[in-house]
């Protein structure tokens, strides 16, 4: 019986529930004995010039071996994305100007970690303080420019030269615009950022680091330390949540190598929380302009999406995402006139990355609060006004108006499949029967729909399967996990075309001397293309052997069957195990898998909340959710994935978002401070399963990292304003918190037609 | 300062500065590296002990403070990965846990609320843990690892564990690819 589609459990999880997991910092690896601890100390300001350094009573405090400044460091500053503007550039410690809060100065080593922070704090370093920009619009303006000789705050952008159509909106009964803030997120990954380095005999570098891509880590370290990539081994151990924040490396990484060379001994870092939600890379960040337009029987004709996209001080993958953005701009809707462009701006906060959905939520949430805005400009139910403007199944495969090539979707039986598990028609009548009544609890009901984008831009990944003679397998990935699994849904792949217990299969990843090629798990790709590889290679490896055995049974490959991990002639009792094949030659194959293109899973999600409108608490009651990836390799893991986006979802509707003050103080710099759900702020979660598969890998197989989190955001903040839209109110932006509630439902009643942050104006023509 | 205390019934003993934590002592200088240090504010809960029975966050306990205490962590649940405490197994079975960086604090926090409440319901596993964050799982697959440690039925509680198909209509699969949760 297929091992596929079944709910196995992880194999990698007796260990993880026993002695735990080994992350980064919990290597015991000999080359680390003795190593120095690293402690940087970080800008406290936003924007200011470097006036003075002083580290001497540092130097000479217990334990310290060296205290380094930027004076001393011999690497040219880097442009750490390449499509930003090139003198954007990042110095490892900068001596003449920080340009946010968390931005590494000065570097102490020390024996024991506690002495870096005693030392740390005799650093003397003497800031002239310049005007922060934190707004960006203000960015926009370049009134306070980041870097000066550049002469203007904007990265890049795309769409930028294309003017746009004045006449866009012309045809329509009804046109709608708004401003929304799709805010700036922290991955939170429990584990913070951690990196140990050392130098070999050999001049080889070796670096363990918490990465989602060991491959690009040690190709980007190489460049930064300008040095040839074969001169750097990276190791990624376990690591603890990424959510796209992890994927290639991060600047301390190369500092900690660059250190690791100065001084000529092992070094460890390992971050405080505070230091990550400084200094690691945040997500999304844009200031959306939405404007839809349509005709008074639900017809939606146009729609355009203006974008001002955040990089932070110094551009990273962040300056890229709006691209994914304005791609899935229309979302899942037929829609005949859809124009987009995105400005990608500098300001005096911590850099922008890829955080779980990295571009494709941003447009979600603009496309679906705008189907909503629509909807109630002329009075008809938002599920059916989704509805009307759908792509049809019969529609597929297409290009849309954004560029994508959706391969397969389904979107009208997905959108119909929550509404009645829901019992939508019931909830509006409870939701009536509340307003009615006047209670103080309100029923919001949200209904999103949306698609997405995964494996987008690396479409190949590298995989090897070898037997051995003692009949284990050893599977090589490039994709490599951060709790997604791989070490048993690999297993599973490799386990349908050998027949051997996946008990038997030891699944290897993030390790560039043991598979130099690999692109890493990030866009929710591992499946499609890591999965799909190492399928392929046991498929193939299967060949390599019956043509083995063919010679060995003097049997025609034809007539041989593999089955329970031996080469048989079908029929008969001849056979050989494939243990039996690797013991006379080796038996291994190396293959690659390239899609040539990525896949477009979707979806759709039903938010219930309830609003106390006298608090402005909302509480989200139920989520029932279609996040259809096409066929389901492991239903256990698959569902676990959906949780968790789901419940990252949730958070960025009610809870979370990273806040600076005016000066670029950042007010969210601990756990303490940045909220995001425990337990007891979630409900459990009802999963609706659909599966329409693909046609651009074998298995018909794609993406679901991200979905739940690219769902549910625009289903629960559309049920908050829904609860309270009888109210007044016809948006709130992100997050949805009691205070933002209460303000709005205020604003509402203060100035009836208009809601609180109505800012870009809406009208009727 | 000299402290003594017995971790996972061994006795240790070492000589510590006063400033240091026990999630340090732990870690660094007996080397049980299960236990995790998430934030610094004792808001994560990844770094959950019991200390005497109770469970303690270790980032906000210093190591004299729990001189001549009895510690256990997780290592001390399961010596053997083939044979695993009941509530590890639990969260085992139950898919409640992904990248593992809560989870040994997770699984102390259980423990602990497990032997104050033997059958807690869906609210009270829920409240019972709200000073322990997971960032992977939404929590949904921990609360059901919970409940069935504690021996209860988690479908009947979480409105069922496992997706549903579609009401609106049938599952296509893949040639040779069941979708439906089998074996």
């Amino acid at each position: 019986m297929s091992i596929m589609g079944t709910r196995v459990v992880r194999r990698e999880d007796p260990l993880f529930l026993s002695r735990g997991a080994t992350y980064t910092d919990d290597l015991t690896d000999e080359r680390l004995t003795g190593a120095l601890h690293l402690t940087l100390v970080r800008s406290p300001l936003a924007h200011a010039r470097i006036t003075s350094i002083d580290v001497e009573e540092a130097r000479s405090a217990p334990g310290v071996v060296a205290v380094v400044t930027g004076a001393e460091i011999d690497l040219a500053p880097a442009l750490l994305f390449p499509g930003a503007n090139k003198g954007m550039v990042r110095s490892w410690l900068p001596t003449d100007k920080v340009r946010f809060v968390g931005e590494p100065v000065v570097a102490v080593l020390t024996e024991e970690a506690y002495q870096g922070q005693d030392a740390a704090d005799l650093v003397e370093i003497d800031y002239d303080p310049l005007p922060a920009v934190v707004d960006l619009k203000a960015s926009a303006s370049d009134e306070v420019l980041l870097f000066e000789e550049v002469g203007t705050n904007t990265s890049n952008g795309f769409g930028l030269k294309d003017e746009f159509d004045e006449h866009l909106f012309d045809d329509c009964e009804v046109v709608v615009t708004r401003e929304i803030v799709n805010q700036r997120l922290a991955a939170a990954s429990l584990e913070t950022r951690a990196a140990s380095a050392v130098w070999g005999e050999d001049g080889r570098l070796t670096l363990w680091c918490s990465t989602q891509n060991a491959q690009a880590s040690r190709d980007e370290v190489a460049g930064w330390l300008g040095v040839d990539a074969a001169q750097v081994h990276v190791i990624t151990p376990d690591v603890g949540g990424g959510f796209g924040a992890k994927i290639g490396a991060d600047p301390e990484f190369a500092l900690v190598s660059w250190l690791a060379k100065h001084t000529g001994r092992a070094v460890r870092w390992n971050e405080t929380r505070s230091e990550n939600m400084t200094g690691m890379v945040q997500g999304r960040a844009q200031l959306q302009t939405v404007t839809i337009g349509g005709s008074r029987d639900g017809r939606v004709t146009a729609y355009r999406l203006d974008v001002l996209a955040d990089a932070g001080a110094y551009p990273r993958l962040g300056a890229v995402l709006p691209m994914f953005t304005r791609m899935m701009a229309p979302g899942v809707y037929d829609i005949e006139k859809v124009e987009s462009r995105a400005r990608v701006l500098v300001t005096t906060t911590t850099s922008t990355a890829a955080y779980r959905g990295a571009g494709r939520p941003e447009a979600t949430a603009a496309i679906e609060r705008a189907m909503d805005m629509f909807a109630a400009e002329i009075g008809m139910d938002p599920a059916e006004v989704r509805r009307r403007n759908l792509l049809k199944a019969e529609q597929f495969p297409l290009v849309t108006k954004g560029g994508a090539p959706y391969d397969s979707g389904e979107y009208e039986k997905a959108l119909d499949a929550v509404l009645e598990a829901s019992g939508y028609a019931d909830l509006r009548a409870e939701q009536k029967r509340r307003r009615d009544n006047g209670e103080v609890v309100q029923l919001g009901i949200g209904v999103s729909v949306f698609v997405e984008i995964t494996g987008g831009g690396a479409f190949s990944e590298d995989a090897s399967v070898e037997v051995h003679a003692d009949g284990s397998v050893t599977v090589l990935t490039g994709t490599s996990p951060h709790g997604q699994g791989h070490a048993t849904a690999w297993a599973m792949l490799a386990s349908e075309h050998l027949g051997i217990g996946i008990d038997r299969i030891t699944v290897k990843h993030g390790d560039t001397d043991l598979i130099p090629r690999g692109a890493g798990t990030m866009g929710s790709r591992s499946l499609q293309t890591g999965g799909i590889a190492v399928y392929q290679a046991a498929g193939e490896l299967v060949e390599l052997a019956k043509q083995r055995a063919a010679d060995l049974l003097e049997a025609n490959v034809d007539d041989l069957e593999v089955a329970d991990g031996s080469v048989n002639v079908r029929g008969t009792d001849k056979g050989v195990t494939l243990a039996a094949l690797a013991e006379k030659e080796r038996l291994q194959v190396d293959s690659n898998f390239d899609s040539g293109a990525p896949t477009f899973p979707f979806g759709a999600h039903v938010a219930v909340v309830e609003v106390d409108v006298e608090s402005g608490k909302a509480v989200v009651d139920r989520i029932i959710t279609v996040d259809d990836a096409g066929p389901v390799l492991n239903p256990l893991l698959c569902e676990g994935q959906r949780h968790g986006g789901i419940a990252q979802g949730i958070s960025q509707a009610l809870l979370e978002e990273v806040v600076y003050d005016a000066d670029g103080n950042p007010l969210t710099a601990t756990f303490a401070d940045y909220a995001f759900p425990s337990a007891a702020e979630l409900p459990s979660f009802t999963l609706l399963e659909m599966a329409t598969p693909t046609h651009v890998n074998p298995l018909g197989v794609k993406g679901i990292g991200e979905a739940g989190t690219i769902g549910a955001t625009p289903a629960v903040q559309s049920a908050v304003v829904d609860a309270v839209s009888h109210l007044g109110v016809r948006h709130i932006d992100m997050p949805t918190s009691p205070l933002r509630v209460w303000e709005a439902i205020n604003a509402a009643a203060a100035s009836p037609g208009e809601s609180r942050t109505d800012t870009a104006g809406e009208g009727t023509k | 300062m000299k402290v003594q205390m017995t971790v996972n019934g061994a006795d240790t003993s070492a000589d510590v500065e006063p400033r240091l934590l026990l999630a340090h002592y732990l870690r660094d200088t007996l080397g049980l590296k299960a236990t995790n240090v998430g934030c610094d504010t004792t808001s994560c809960g990844a770094c959950t002990v019991l200390v005497d029975g109770e469970s303690v966050k270790s980032c906000t306990m210093l190591a004299v403070q729990a001189d001549e205490a009895s510690v256990q962590t997780m290592e001390g649940l399961s010596p053997d990965p083939e044979s695993l405490h009941p509530v590890a197994a639990a969260f085992r079975e139950e898919h409640g846990l992904q990248c593992g960086f809560c989870t040994p604090g997770m699984v102390m926090a259980t423990v602990s609320l497990l032997a104050e409440n033997p059958t807690p319901s869906e609210r009270e596993v829920r409240e019972g843990l709200e000073g322990n964050l997971c960032r992977c799982t939404g929590y949904h697959n921990i609360v059901r690892a919970v409940l069935a440690a504690s021996g209860q039925d988690p479908d009947a509680v979480t409105g069922g564990g496992h997706a549903e198909e579609a009401p609106s209509g049938g599952v296509e699969a893949a040639p040779g690819f069941s979708t439906g949760s089998g074996a």
